[in-house]
């Protein structure tokens, strides 16, 4: 199912989210039961052309928002809450079944291409399994698209370097014409060209019609692309703003958690949080 | 007393051309320089020849009127990676990662060691803490080694901005109190703006100020 078949509409948002829990069951020694809740409600919703940051330190959840999302969560977690895709409340299993198609996850870095394969074969692949009547056209166009020629194709994944490899994973992502688009952490361990390369890449995947959430902690780099900003913390999301109202001294901005991130920016105050460590 | 670099050239093996040409450089104590430019422009390889990583083809690299890589103890200019996981042995727990560079074992008892780790922190594995709270125990291990220079690469590049600007606002503290010097290596005009007393910029492996 791709953006097309999917049937979203500026109305109905193309993802919403509402109240996300993400639990693990672990084990300790003697085989204590133990349940952490990694996820403490979260809520977000992103309409097509929009892209919607998700920001928070590492450690509050953000990367666990993008996987339960697609169903991907280990056997050990549970996940819990609403999630609606054009409108329709999908189980997990559904949402693991769109998976690759009308729903896919950018995953942090190029890692997730599979070593042992051409970079044109992989792209063939995930166009042939999102139903493109050409698989090999839409892969070349899909590679053409994030400035790739058409050499790379005959590339395996460790000849490229680490901005090309995030263009592939973009290419493999994207060939689909997905109406969701997950990007967890596009940027880090990037070149400053890069970083903006690949957050251009998802404001025009968004202009093209899809629905982007935007996963970072990159506060100012996620100002630069995104139309609002979901503000999370420990596993919950605390706030929405809108972009406009990170300005000045952040005195638009509602929320103490999100005034405080904006006031620790270089340039708007570089103000640290109170206790060593208390951002961490 | 200070940390020069007198006319240092470098180029790495079977690369064609120079990364570093004819850059001088001098960071006294109790100064924070920046260290600003491009991706490629050899700011990285300038960090790494001034605490002994590489040592210069062409040059001279010396520390408080000695070398930068002696003979015997740590070396007083100690560096701090962007990424803490690629810096530290995996299978080793904090308190292993700490003990490396101070085998007394009482890292802690240091104030400023005390205040960047936290207790709780020493028994995990690197995997099992935050990213910014391993880059604290990175920064720790470093000035634990009696450092009179830091190098920092990029520390903060990784981090959100809560815990940038804690992490800088303990490491200034360092510098005031103890007269540290940092050459601060950063891509991020706005950062080395807000923590550096001078910045230089470095374009094509050479240096204008």
């Amino acid at each position: 199912m791709n953006r097309r078949e999917l049937d979203v509409s500026v109305e109905s948002a193309a993802l919403d989210v509402r109240d996300l829990r993400v639990a693990f069951v672990q084990y300790e020694r003697g085989l204590r039961r133990r349940v952490v809740e990694a996820v403490r409600g979260m809520t977000l919703s992103a309409h097509p052309g929009e892209v919607v940051a998700l920001v928070g330190a590492s450690g509050a959840g953000k990367s666990l928002f993008g996987h339960a999302v697609l169903g991907m969560l280990p056997p050990n977690a549970r996940a819990t809450g609403e999630v609606r895709l054009g409108g329709r409340l999908l189980d997990e299993a559904a949402r693991r079944r769109l998976a690759g198609r009308g729903l896919v996850l950018l995953p942090q870095g190029g890692s997730y291409l599979d070593p042992t394969a051409r970079v044109g074969a992989q792209v063939r692949r995930a166009a042939r399994l999102a139903g493109r009547r050409d698989p090999a056209a839409a892969a070349r166009e899909a590679l053409a698209e994030r400035g790739l020629e058409a050499g790379v194709e005959r590339l395996y994944p460790h000849e490229l370097s680490g901005g090309m490899a995030r263009r592939v994973v973009g290419a493999v992502a994207g060939v689909g014409d997905p109406a969701v688009v997950i990007a967890d952490e596009p940027t880090p361990g990037l070149h400053p060209e890069a970083v903006a390369a690949a957050l251009q890449g998802l404001r025009r995947t968004a202009d093209g019609g899809a629905a982007v959430v935007l996963i970072t902690h990159d506060l100012r780099g996620a100002l630069g692309v995104s139309d609002r900003v979901v503000v999370c913390r420990a596993g919950s999301t605390v706030d929405e703003a809108a972009v406009a109202d990170f300005a000045g001294d952040g005195a638009g901005l509602a929320h103490p958690y999100t005034r405080a991130l904006w006031q620790a920016l270089p340039g708007h105050g570089f103000r640290a949080p109170a206790e060593p460590g208390a951002a961490s | 007393m200070s940390l020069v670099l007198d006319d240092v050239s470098y180029r790495y093996p079977r690369v064609a051309g120079w990364a570093v040409r004819g850059a001088s450089l001098v960071v006294a104590p109790g100064e924070v320089v920046g260290l600003a430019g491009p991706s490629g422009c050899g700011k990285s390889t300038l960090g790494k020849l001034a605490c002994g990583v590489l040592v210069p083809a062409e040059g001279r690299v010396v520390v408080d009127d000695g070398p930068a890589r002696p003979r015997r103890g740590a070396r007083l200019v100690q560096l701090v990676h962007q990424d803490p996981v690629a810096a530290m042995n995996p299978r080793w727990r904090v308190r292993a990662v700490l003990d490396e560079a101070d085998p007394t074992g009482s890292s802690l008892a240091d104030p400023v060691v005390g205040a960047l780790v936290e207790t709780g922190w020493l028994d995990r594995y690197p995997h099992e803490i935050s990213g910014g709270e391993l880059q604290r125990v990175s920064l720790a291990r470093a000035l634990l080694a009696k450092p009179t220079y830091l190098v920092a690469d990029e520390i903060s590049a990784s981090l959100d901005p809560l815990t940038q600007a804690a992490l800088w606002r303990d490491l200034l503290g360092v510098v005031r109190e103890r007269g540290l010097g940092v050459l601060a290596v950063s891509h991020d005009a706005a950062l080395l703006a807000e923590v550096a007393d001078r910045v230089v910029s470095v374009g094509g492996g050479t240096l204008a100020v």
